[in-house]
């Protein structure tokens, strides 16, 4: 069995690290440095978790032996590019696709044939260099079939990745879980976008008129009007893990923010405007999200 | 007649360098800033662009050097209204208080310290570029009229307005100012917090259909919490927002909230759309968008 990651940010990194205990792991990255420094170190992982894992690493596709199992762990901007890499190779593989928001699944799909698999991950890390990655929540990854690719494919990957130390279920039907998750960081990535907040108490917090947890709950709330017209019974309350979440102690800093702060490309076409267009689909009434959508679009142009 | 101005920052000083320039007026002006009131004392109040003069008037920030004064113009931001009129009580116990702010709730503030309260809607616009002086951008028309909750007399608007149009600052007495103070605030409520949460220029929010379309939004809901009021707008705010859009008006100025944000000074939110849906509120007028703005704006001030 052999595997390949396709993009080394923290998430691609924790996979690659902990699936490389189990399984050949290749990784295929954007930069040779990163693809150098990997095959010389080797993928260092600490946190919750702490050893170091042998990678075959590069950055060019040509240079990659076949693989059964591919993992497309790059940003939700990074899939395009990342699926046009693979166009034409790897017949065996099976592709898995772990992005926020909705469409990642389409966007590999138009550049190949092969079976894919759909992931929403709750997990999450912090990348301190190119070589070693901090596994910080061991929340769970979801997997599940996307159209003909049979359930007991994807049962097999959940265990590889059970097996490899991680958390992850398979579920015949993902997209209860991929929604909640959408209604989530649609809201709680714009709303940190757009303020400059920490995912923090602000979030929850509905005691005085202005304050942002009406905000956060009414756009929760029309999500979920958004995925009832979509026929999507959510796995989870998005509410109820934002108020979770903002219990924790140490406020998360979303990657929307983290992205609008470095004024780079932020996820809001497959996060907001995913959820902006199923809306648009079932004919159901999105105002506060298309708002913040427009708003967060804005803000990109407002880069240059 | 005595004139007290109550906060002499940009536009106060307008009205007090102005108003200095009558036989008839005695202006003293009411500030924190002593280096701003040293200055004024020493060398007079200086304005210079659209209008270039000198006012010779009586700056303080100690409320007891105050006169008994007729009149009353507060010109601070909305947020310091409450704390400086009680400052003041003891000069303007007789006086008729105008505001010539922004946003709307400050007449209602004033009408808790003083009995005889004027509604105002200014157009001049400024800068403070150094203490005693201050650069005047934009000239524009004043709208008075007696405030409905605690009218004064006509005849004092009428004195005012008289005042103000002779000292060159062209001034309208009017039975009913709630239409241009509520064209004003909506102009300000739909465009200003758009701008400060996208870090875009007027002209480049306007040009984005998307984002007028989320402007226009803005205006209705303004619009229909005028309506219920009984409020007849003196003119479309959409016609002034596209006006302001030209590139010979006011395309590449950057709404004075997007300079606050920038600088990470208090904003007037609470005043503008805040003051929106609290009206809305009252009069049963769903205002969801601009509770959704509010309560963005206030976040990012959270965030400092």
């Amino acid at each position: 069995m052999r595997t390949c990651v396709v993009g080394a940010g923290s998430i691609g990194s924790l996979y690659a690290a902990h699936l490389a205990t189990v399984t050949d792991v290749l990784v295929l990255t954007r930069r040779e440095e990163h693809a150098r420094v990997l095959n010389e170190e080797g993928l260092r992982v600490t946190g919750r978790h702490d050893f170091t894992a042998r990678v075959t690493a590069a950055a060019d596709p040509r240079d990659l032996p076949d693989f059964e199992l591919g993992i497309v762990a790059t940003k939700a901007t990074g899939v395009e590019s990342a699926a046009e890499s693979l166009t034409g190779r790897f017949p065996g593989a099976t592709i898995m696709t772990v992005q926020n928001g909705l469409g990642a699944e389409e966007i590999v799909g138009r550049h190949g044939d092969w079976p894919l698999v759909s992931g929403v991950t709750f997990m999450s890390g912090t990348k301190h260099s190119d070589t070693h990655v901090e596994y910080i929540l061991d929340t769970p990854t979801w997997i599940g079939p996307y159209r003909e690719t049979p359930f007991a494919r994807v049962q097999e990957i959940a265990a590889l990745l059970v097996d490899s130390g991680l958390k992850a279920e398979a579920l015949p039907d993902l997209r209860p879980a991929q929604w909640s998750k959408l209604i989530f960081n649609a809201t709680v990535n714009g709303v940190a976008a757009l303020t400059g907040l920490n995912h923090d108490p602000h979030f929850a917090a509905e005691r005085e008129p202005s304050d942002l947890g009406h905000l956060v709950h009414d756009l929760v709330d029309e999500g979920k009007r958004v995925a009832a017209a979509a026929g999507v019974e959510l796995h989870d309350d998005p509410w109820e893990m934002n108020v979770l979440a903002t219990k924790r102690g140490s406020a998360h800093y979303p990657s929307m923010l983290e992205d609008v702060d470095a004024r780079r490309p932020t996820e809001v076409e497959l996060i907001n405007g995913a959820l902006v267009r199923e809306a648009e689909r079932c004919g159901v009434e999105a105002p506060l999200h298309t708002a913040l959508y427009r708003l967060v679009k804005a803000r990109e142009a407002s880069y240059s | 007649m005595k004139v007290c101005v109550v906060g002499c920052g940009a536009v106060g000083s307008l009205f007090a360098a102005n108003l200095a320039q009558l036989d008839d007026v005695e202006v003293w002006a009411y500030d924190l800033a002593q280096d701003h009131v040293d200055a004024v004392n020493r060398d007079g109040l200086h304005l210079s662009g659209a209008g270039d003069l000198v006012g010779r008037l009586r700056a303080t920030s100690d409320p007891a050097e105050l006169p008994e004064c007729d009149f009353g113009i507060v010109a601070t931001k909305a947020m310091h209204t409450g704390p400086a009129v009680a400052a003041v009580t003891g000069a303007l116990s007789n006086a008729s208080v105008a505001s010539v702010q922004n946003g709307i709730g400050n007449e209602e503030t004033i009408a808790g310290h003083v009995q005889r309260v004027i509604r105002g809607t200014t157009f001049p616009a400024g800068k403070l570029l150094a203490p005693g002086h201050v650069q005047w951008d934009v000239k524009g028309d004043t709208t008075l009229g007696p405030f409905e909750g605690s009218p004064a007399p006509m005849e004092d608007v009428e004195l005012l307005a008289d005042a103000c149009t002779r000292a060159g600052m062209p001034t309208h007495a009017v039975a009913d100012a709630r239409g241009p103070q509520w064209r004003k605030v909506i102009f300000n409520a739909s465009t200003n917090p758009v701008g400060a949460l996208t870090g875009l220029t007027h002209g480049r929010v306007c040009e984005d259909p998307e984002l007028r379309r989320l402007v226009s939004e803005l205006v209705n809901e303004g619009k229909a919490v005028a309506t219920a009021q009984g409020i007849e707008l003196d003119a479309d705010p959409e016609e002034l927002i596209d006006h302001a859009a030209r590139p010979e008006v006011a395309y590449d100025h950057k709404a004075s909230m997007l300079q606050d944000v920038e600088a990470r000074r208090p904003t007037e939110i609470d005043y503008l759309n805040g003051g929106i849906a609290r009206f809305g509120d009252e009069h049963g007028v769903p205002t969801p968008m601009n509770r959704a703005i509010w309560a963005l704006v206030k976040g990012l001030e959270r965030s400092w």
